[in-house]
């Protein structure tokens, strides 16, 4: 295709406003919030001396942002394991001439267009301990099983179990999208393969497993980095449907950070904690970005 | 088929079916609980009472919450319609460029914009109200929407350049022999065959400044400014507020970007997909 110079010139005048709009709010803000993180700023009024990593120190020693690091741990890796599966079993399972396919996906993926403040308010009252899945145990006599949820400060390990409710609504949330993901997997995968298999006898388990999940590694490999760079930044929905919890039970850094910098006007450990969960999905996201476009 | 294979295979029918269903089912209880609170009057809604069917329906508290929310509801209206389609433009631009007039350098810089699009925007909230403050957007429904002009960039970038890979090179050859200029060729030729794209962005856009909730609770204060997420919040957490009024006020909420999602379903899940990135 023939370009001349002075087109092509043209065409970079053309998207010229918006690069230098993401210079400016993507990278010049990220150095600016570095700058703080190095700086004395506590208070009102903005004071950009220069304290090395005091405030790194400070952040990393104090117990509500090590609590918060576990956390963010012990959410990721069970909403990413219960997103996945879920979203494999039903993609599998609808992959097959179900009728009525569309209102099946519809009501799967419908929580994804809802905010997470609207769930937060709901699963809230859902998880609420006198009121609302402890009432429903003890109405159908299963009143043994009812526990606090969020309000249950019981650690496991590192696992706070008080994340078990806010786990169950992201999921919730999120399980239908992942399932919509591996649904489009499912359907490019050629079906003389399975066909094959099926005519040569062998089971829709063992299909799954020899042929479907090895051809959904790519997918799935998608799948994780946008649910788990999403969960190392989730903030509205723990926000709002249970804030730090019992003895920070169900905080995260993103909550930490809020009040820390907009609460309580401490900028610079504010800005370390923004920086460290900058770091944490740069470490996800970078080498996914990277790997895509070096493709092309 | 045998009788026993027949057999066998209506039973994995049945036990498919079964689990589809009760899937369902576990998805729609919170908005069996969203929907059957808000439509209970205040003394039905007792606490112990919370799985209870409404029997004695009624839209008092639709009203209750409407009048307390409305202000944050039209707010949101205007925070969302502006910064929508500004930032629809910007991405149909952009797209054009990053995948038809590919300067040199130009796939990096894609790259570098799209970086935006996932960071954890903490990591530019200190700077972004100091910079708002600085040029009098502090507060102000203003200062939201730029916020999420900018931020938008990188997804519907992303979603039109992806969109505008599939449209023939050949095309634009023939209007470039027409004598048609780069950004002629955008007006007669690409930007009429881009309504598809179009339909995915701006839904995309809409449910997600709609849904936002860190910016708006972050760069605006007064209550008569907020939008209907952090009203909401606001709503929720005060101890005066029935909650079958809480629950009506966040089924209002959700209201708009539900809609949106039964009737453009279709749609909503083309930008969740672009939204993966597959380059």
């Amino acid at each position: 295709m023939v370009r001349s110079k002075r087109e092509l010139w043209k065409a970079f005048g053309l998207v010229v406003p918006s690069l230098a709009v993401i210079s400016v709010f993507v990278y010049a803000f990220i150095a600016w919030s570095v700058r703080t993180s190095f700086s004395a700023w506590k208070g009102m009024v903005p004071d950009y001396t220069f304290v090395g990593l005091r405030n790194y120190f400070t952040v990393f020693s104090r117990q509500r942002f090590q609590i918060d690091l576990m956390n963010t741990l012990s959410f990721t890796v069970s909403f990413l394991l219960l997103c996945v599966v879920i979203g494999i079993l039903l993609a599998w399972l609808i992959d097959r001439n179900i009728r009525g396919e569309g209102i099946f996906r519809t009501i799967y993926l419908f929580p994804m267009s809802v905010s997470f403040v609207v769930t937060g308010v709901v699963w809230r009252w859902i998880f609420n301990p006198t009121v609302g899945i402890n009432a429903l145990l003890r109405q159908i006599g299963l009143g043994h099983l009812a526990w606090g949820w969020y309000t249950d400060p019981t650690r496991i390990g590192i696992f706070h179990i008080a994340l078990i409710p806010v786990i169950i609504a992201a999921s919730w949330q999120l399980s239908g999208y992942t399932m919509a993901m591996f649904l489009a997997g499912f359907r490019g995968i050629p079906s003389e393969l399975t066909e094959q298999a099926r005519i040569d006898g062998a089971g829709e388990f063992f299909i799954l497993r020899k042929i479907y999940l090895p051809m959904l590694r790519p997918i799935t490999l998608s799948a994780l980095i946008v649910l788990g760079h999403f969960s190392l930044k989730i903030f509205d929905l723990v926000f709002t449907m249970t804030g730090s919890g019992p003895a920070f039970a169900t905080d995260v850094p993103a909550i930490y950070m809020f009040e820390t910098t907009f609460r309580g006007n401490n900028y610079g450990e504010g800005a370390v904690i923004s920086i460290v969960m900058l770091l944490m999905v740069a470490v996800v996201i970078v080498p996914y970005l990277a790997s895509t476009f070096r493709k092309e | 088929m045998s009788t026993k294979v027949k057999q066998q295979y209506a039973f994995s029918r049945v036990m498919i079916y079964a689990v589809l269903i009760s899937a369902a089912a576990v998805y729609l209880v919170p908005i069996y609980i969203l929907l059957n609170t808000s439509l209970k009057s205040f003394e039905a809604a007792t606490l112990r009472q919370l799985w209870v069917p409404a029997l004695e329906p009624t839209f008092e508290p639709f009203l209750r919450a409407w009048s307390q929310l409305a202000p944050n509801f039209m707010n949101s209206i205007y925070l969302t319609i502006p910064a929508t389609v500004i930032s629809c433009i910007l991405g149909s631009l952009n797209g054009y460029v990053f995948s038809k007039w590919r300067f040199r350098g130009a796939d990096v810089l894609f790259v570098l914009v799209l970086f935006g699009m996932f960071i954890p925007y903490q990591s530019i909230l200190i700077p972004l109200v100091q910079f708002l403050r600085s040029i009098g957007l502090y507060g102000s429904l203003g200062g939201l929407i730029l916020t999420h002009i900018v931020y938008g960039i990188p997804i519907t970038t992303l979603i039109f350049r992806n969109y505008y890979m599939e449209v023939p090179d050949s095309l634009l050859d023939a209007s470039y022999i027409d004598g048609l200029g780069m950004f002629q060729a955008y007006l007669w030729i690409v930007f009429p065959i881009s309504a598809p794209a179009f339909v995915v962005v701006i839904i995309w856009q809409f449910t997600n400044i709609w849904n936002e909730f860190l910016f708006a609770v972050t760069l605006t204060h007064r209550p008569s400014l907020q939008p209907i997420t952090v009203a909401l919040r606001n709503l929720a957490g005060s101890q005066i507020v029935e909650w079958n009024v809480q629950m009506a006020g966040a089924f209002l909420a959700a209201l708009p970007t539900l809609a949106v999602f039964i009737s453009l379903g279709k749609f909503f899940v083309r930008g969740l997909m672009a939204g993966s990135v597959k380059g």
